[in-house]
Order: structure tokens, then C-alpha cells, then sequence
């Protein structure tokens, strides 16, 4: 690695390989940048804008934008997390997020990424879309209501489960939305598997194995030990 | 059993005052009495305004969210919903729970009835008994027992601090925890929480015992009072050991007449509705639950709870409160057993059993087991019943094959007692109403009626509500004749007439 390769993270050194992006390089960095949508294993999507950063004074995706050496990179300034928390309150008031009552609670990326933001309010009045839950498989429930397009599902199961059990459809705020490749439209009609890589790949409580919800106790669950910073930075 | 100021014959002629939302409970409701031109009580009704949803929204939830879920209905005592879900679904899932299991939902269970009855004796209703039903208003509140009785005031919020602190360590929170699921519980107890929890035990038994002293105290002090207090007969239901001994976590269903005589014992509560019919009124959101042997709601309405469950178990299985039990039913000839204000008295007695309870949980070595699931056969229909603070309380769920809730009832202990409590405050109502000008002294008479119930509206209806009070009188032709109100701090104020 070239000594030239290297830009600034909120004024850390951030070594950085040629081809990688400026998360991928503030990840292998063990620096954390806010984000949903993105995930190390699948190509960027740059949707959920999380990941946001300031690149020289403008603005650009983290997960999508090529590091360069010189640059110098905002990333936890308080622009930015207030910024990313309103965001956050966008997807909480667009879907139905009923934390006190959802078995993702405390493993879930975006109830901890609201907790990272400081977020003490979705601010904004709640939109109560009516979303459905399909338990027609023996052995994972999809509740949609949490769902927030971050497409991760489809390209787990296109690129590593080969089945395109998931494809993003529709249009519009309210078309937009996950569909399942079966004639009925159900995932129990579909090839999907408990054992798919699809099937841990949620980052909110969408996907869902049946029957173990609440196993894990309080104090026990993957946020309860540490803040989403600290579990990303430690990976 | 007829309800003689149910419905009063020509309400047109007569003057409305309602109390809204009765204070000090938990939940909305009010109170409405008809009233002639003598001021002579024709019709009290208690009304519960808070609108019942969870039965339906639940609907299309996996069955293993709904303990977590339902228990959001209530915030005093949410682990009683959690755990009759928890028991309910154990039926779903075909399990027989675990010895471990089944201790630390029992130790859970005590914790809740420890807190939630020191919660109600100490902080909503002792003001009332230490100061007097009509006493000032501006004193009459927790805050007035600080300043008055402060060792008084502390113990109830340290007996209550210490079930909250039992329900953290089982469930993993003070309020909404997620403890028990369906098959078991999600963690035992560490060994250092049950150090923890051993090293106050047995203070918390010794002030129990002081809280049923005071109560017997008050008793005796005011003993025709208390005795004649909104005193009525009712029929009793609770839920039994096999061998006849107070269980407040799980039994049998025991119905006893007014006369005492046996309805039904040890029914097996999976088919509670061969036993029990909901009944609905046109005034009320709250339904009323009534014995099918009785026919109809009328005749057949009865009363659960901490009064109903001392008088009617054979024996507590715990040595102090038992003895306790001896003297309540033998104090008086045995009429403090049969008045309204013995629930504060049998209250008391059970929170010395909870606190005794908990001292032998913690003293058994399966609260730090590690086996805590189980499983069987998968079942549509699952009932669970369990003996809340309140009273009995019953969870009923079917679900479909693919594991989603398609079916929900819930009877509450308020519920159950619904018409209970609408007998008491009409008694209350000609002994203490009945001829008088309205003041906020006697309308207390009938909120102090209703507390003894300790009703959970919240539960009963599932929502929550504030707590001010508005009273008015309105005239034959709808005006508004006097009006008091009492704000969220206590003080009464009468506004200008309308």
C-alpha cells in the first residue's frame, strides 16, 4: 500500500487500497460510519444515504464514492447526525416500528442507529401504512411493516442463495416495495430456505425465523452490550 | 339480585352529576348518579369511557409476540397480562414448563403483587384511611402522607421498589420486560441477583406484617364504619390449588354463592366459557361477565380479587399470612370479612404472602436452573388464567397453522368485577348521598367505594386515561346547575354556573 493512499476521517489517517471505497476503507479502518442499506458481503446501494459524508466540503454516499488520497472526509459532525437523524424519523413514520413490541428489538440496526443519532422522536406524524405479514412459510415470517428498502434481501438471495426469492417492485412512495417471486405472491410458495443468506440479512425485523422470538433476554442482545459505533467499529 | 339504582324508572325528571374520571385508579372512568329535587339518589352507574382494542389488533401477530405485546395494556401490572399470555401460549406450544420455569414466573408473579398492592395501599389509598373519606382535599394524596406519616409513606415505596427490582432480575426490566415466553423463560436467576434479592427479603416480610397490622389498626379504630362501608353480598370466584390453598400463579377455578355455598370448584379453567358469559350493557364499555349456572347477568354477577381470594381459599401456604387470614375472617365475627373495605385488610395479607413467598423462591436452588424451555405438541386453542392483583384474569387465543393469532378474548380482573363495583358505590351512594348537597367530601365516598376494588379501567379497556375530575349538576331541561372540578394536582375548584 502506497503511502500516497491515504485520506483524512474526521482528521484520522484512513489508509485506504485503490479500488476500495470510503467505507470499505473506514470499515477494514475499524471506523464507523453510519449506516443501513449498506453491507460488506454485497455491493453498495447508496439508497438508504446513512452514509452520507462530507468530501471536501460536498456531499456524497461513503459507500459508494471511491477513496482517494487527500481527501478529507467529514463524517461524525453534528451536520451530518442531524442530518442522518432525520433521515432516521423519515423511515421510522414511514413504516410501522413498534420497537416496545418487535422481537428485532435490540439486534435491530435501525432502532440502534436512531439510538446512535440521538433520536428521541420519530418529529414527524407517523404515516400507518398498511403493510402485510406473510407466515405462509413453515419456518420465516416477513412482517412488512418494518420493512425499509434497503434491498439487502433481494441481493442475498440473487447473489449468494441463487433464487431470487425477493425482487424490488412498484413505484412511488407507497407502490415501492419488496415482492415474492411465486405466483401466489406468498413466500411459502417460493424455494426460500431458514438456511438461506437471505434469511439473516434483515437489518430491521422484516425477516424473521418463527418461533424463537424473545429468546435472548435483556442485557443479552447484540446493542444492549455495546452502541451500534462500537459493535461496527470492533468488526 | 336486583340492581335497584341501575337504571332509574323516569331519568328524564331527574338531575344528572357525574364524577369524571374517578382519581386514584388506574385508568378513566366515571361515575353518574340521577338525583330528584330532594336530592334522593334514583340511578348510579359506573361507567368505563376508555375505548378496548388489543383484542383486535393482536389479530395476524405471531403468538410468541403477544406476551410481550399485551402486557402494554397496562403499566401497574403488566406482568400479569405477561404472564396469562405466557400461560396461554404454553398450551399453543403443547409445554409443560420446567421446575425452573415455573419458579421464576412464580417469583416474577410475587414480585408484581408485592408492588402492585403496595402501590395501591400506600400511595392511592391510605390517604383516604389515615385522613378521613371527607377530610381536605389539599392533604389527601400521597404527598400529604409524606408529610405526615413519613415512615409510613417510605416503607410503601421501598415494599414497592423491591417487587420492581424482583421483576427486573426475572424479566429483564422493572416494567415490560420479556422474561417469560411461550415454554418457559428467557433467563434464571443469576447468583449474585439472588444474593441481592435475599439480603432485603426479610425486611420487606417484616414491614408486610407491619402494612396488615396498620390496616387491622384502622379497622378497629373505625370498626362500625368500616364494617357497613358500601357493604354488600356477592357471589366469589378465584382460582384455587388442588388442595383447596391460595395459588395465585395457577389452579382451579372455585365459585361460591353469596350464601356460601359451592357453584363449581377446581374447574378446569381451558373451558372457562361453560362456566362464565360476558354480558354487554348499553352504558358501559366494560362488559359484564356473569355464571351460566345463574343464567343472566342480574343474578349471576360476582366479585374476584384480594377479599375474594382470602375468604374463599381453604389456607394461605405460607406460615405469617396465613395466620393472618385466621384473624381476618374470625375479626368481628367475621364481618370485616364481608365488607367492602376488608379488600385494603385482604390486600395486605397477600402482599405478606407474596413477600413470604419470595423468601422461599429465593431460597430454592431451581431459580438458578439452566433448563428453562420446553415443548409438545402444537395445539390451535391455548387459555391461560392467573390470579392478577386485581383478580382472576383470563387470556384466551386460538392460532392458525401459520403460527398468527386469529382469535382473542381477554376478562380482566376489572372486568369480573364490574358489576361488584357498581353495587358498592350504590350502597355508598344512599348511605352517604342519598338527601345531602353534593360536596367533594361525599363524592370521595364513592371514588374511596371503587378503590377498594383497586380496578385497573386501563386493563379493563385497554388505553389510559388522565386523572382530573369534573362533577355536574344539570337540571331537568339539560342545564348545567353546578359544576366542581378537581385538576390533575388535587384541588377543587367550583367555576362559575353555566
Amino acid at each position: 500500500m502506497s503511502e500516497q493512499n491515504i485520506f483524512l476521517l474526521d482528521g484520522e489517517e484512513i489508509a485506504f487500497a485503490p479500488g476500495q471505497t470510503i467505507m470499505q476503507a473506514a470499515q477494514s479502518a475499524h471506523k464507523y460510519i453510519p449506516h443501513l442499506c449498506w453491507h460488506p458481503e454485497f455491493k453498495p446501494h447508496g439508497s438508504c444515504k446513512l452514509c452520507t459524508v462530507k468530501i471536501n466540503g460536498r456531499f456524497g454516499s461513503s459507500c459508494t464514492v471511491e477513496a482517494a488520497a487527500g481527501q478529507n472526509v467529514e463524517n461524525r459532525t453534528a451536520e451530518l447526525d442531524d442530518k442522518r437523524r432525520t433521515l432516521l424519523q423519515l423511515l421510522f413514520v414511514e413504516g410501522n416500528h413498534f420497537c416496545p413490541s418487535c422481537e428485532k428489538s435490540g439486534d435491530c440496526l435501525l432502532q440502534a442507529t436512531a439510538y446512535e443519532m440521538g433520536m428521541m422522536t420519530p418529529h414527524f406524524d407517523h404515516f400507518y401504512p398498511d403493510r402485510p405479514v406473510d407466515a405462509s412459510h413453515p419456518d420465516v415470517m416477513l412482517d412488512f411493516n418494518r420493512c425499509i428498502l434497503c434491498s439487502l434481501c433481494v441481493q442475498a438471495s440473487e447473489l449468494a442463495d441463487k433464487k431470487n426469492v425477493f425482487v424490488m417492485g412498484g413505484r412511488g412512495m407507497r407502490g415501492r416495495k419488496i415482492i415474492l417471486n411465486s405466483e401466489s405472491g406468498k413466500l411459502g410458495d417460493t424455494d426460500f430456505s431458514v438456511d438461506d443468506r437471505a434469511a439473516s440479512i434483515c437489518p430491521v425485523g422484516v425477516i424473521l425465523k418463527k418461533r424463537v422470538g424473545f429468546v435472548v433476554p435483556y442485557g443479552e442482545r447484540t446493542y444492549d452490550k455495546a452502541p451500534v459505533s462500537a459493535v461496527e467499529a470492533a468488526k | 339480585m336486583p340492581f335497584e339504582l341501575e337504571t332509574a324508572a323516569h331519568p328524564e325528571s331527574l338531575r344528572r352529576v357525574a364524577i369524571e374520571p374517578v382519581s386514584r385508579v388506574e385508568g378513566h372512568g366515571k361515575v353518574t348518579l340521577l338525583l330528584d329535587d330532594n336530592n334522593k339518589v334514583h340511578q348510579v352507574r359506573l361507567h368505563i369511557v376508555e375505548f378496548r382494542g388489543f383484542e383486535k389488533f393482536i389479530e395476524g401477530r405471531p403468538y410468541w409476540e403477544v406476551p410481550v405485546m399485551v402486557q402494554r395494556l397496562c403499566g401497574i401490572c403488566p406482568v400479569s397480562h405477561h404472564l396469562a399470555a405466557s400461560k396461554a401460549m404454553d398450551q399453543i406450544v403443547g409445554a409443560t414448563l420446567t421446575p425452573t420455569a415455573e419458579k421464576i414466573r412464580r417469583l416474577m408473579h410475587y414480585g408484581q403483587i408485592l408492588q402492585s398492592h403496595a402501590l395501591h395501599f400506600f400511595h392511592l389509598s391510605s390517604p383516604d384511611l389515615l385522613f378521613g373519606f371527607g377530610s381536605d382535599v389539599a392533604t389527601r394524596n400521597i404527598v400529604g402522607v409524606v408529610a405526615a406519616a413519613p415512615e409510613i409513606a417510605k416503607k410503601g415505596v421501598l415494599l414497592r421498589k423491591y417487587g420492581q427490582e424482583v421483576i427486573r432480575m426475572t424479566s429483564g426490566k422493572r416494567v415490560h420486560g420479556t422474561g417469560s415466553i411461550p415454554g418457559g423463560v428467557n433467563k434464571s436467576l443469576h447468583a449474585e441477583e439472588r444474593a441481592a434479592l435475599q439480603k432485603d427479603i426479610y425486611q420487606i416480610v417484616a414491614w408486610s406484617r407491619d402494612a396488615v397490622q396498620m390496616i387491622k389498626g384502622l379497622f378497629a379504630q373505625n370498626l362500625a364504619a368500616y364494617n357497613a362501608f358500601g357493604r354488600f353480598d356477592a357471589h366469589n370466584m378465584c382460582l384455587v390449588r388442588a388442595d383447596g390453598a391460595m395459588d395465585l400463579y395457577h389452579g382451579g377455578l372455585r365459585a361460591r354463592r353469596s350464601d356460601g355455598s359451592t357453584l363449581f370448584d377446581h374447574f378446569d379453567y381451558d373451558h372457562y366459557w361453560d362456566v362464565i358469559t360476558e354480558d354487554v350493557k348499553s352504558w358501559s364499555y366494560m362488559k359484564f361477565p356473569y355464571f351460566n349456572a345463574m343464567g343472566n347477568s342480574d343474578d349471576g354477577w360476582y366479585r374476584v380479587g384480594p377479599l375474594t381470594r382470602v375468604t374463599q381459599c381453604d389456607f394461605i401456604p405460607t406460615p405469617l399470612a396465613d395466620r393472618e387470614r385466621e384473624e381476618f375472617l374470625a375479626f368481628d365475627g367475621g364481618n370485616a370479612a364481608g365488607a367492602t373495605l376488608g379488600y385494603h385488610w385482604a390486600r395486605m395479607i397477600e402482599m405478606l404472602h407474596a413477600a413470604e413467598a419470595i423468601k422461599d423462591l429465593l431460597h430454592d436452588d431451581d431459580i438458578c436452573g439452566s433448563d428453562l424451555m420446553a415443548a409438545g405438541k402444537r395445539q390451535e386453542r391455548g387459555v391461560g388464567v392467573i390470579e392478577a392483583p386485581r383478580g382472576t384474569l383470563i387470556h384466551h387465543y386460538r392460532v392458525d397453522e401459520n403460527d398468527q393469532v386469529i382469535r382473542a378474548n381477554l376478562i380482566v380482573s376489572t372486568t369480573h368485577n364490574n358489576q361488584a363495583m357498581n353495587e358498592a358505590i350504590r350502597v355508598v351512594a344512599r348511605q352517604y348521598l342519598d338527601g345531602q348537597e353534593l360536596t367533594e367530601g361525599l363524592l370521595n365516598h364513592i371514588e374511596v367505594a371503587i378503590r377498594c376494588f383497586d380496578p385497573c379501567l386501563s386493563c379493563a379497556t385497554h388505553a389510559l386515561g388522565q386523572m382530573p375530575l369534573e362533577v355536574e349538576i344539570v337540571g331537568v331541561g339539560g342545564t348545567v346547575l353546578d359544576r366542581m372540578m378537581r385538576n390533575g394536582d388535587g384541588r377543587c375548584a367550583r367555576p362559575e354556573p353555566q
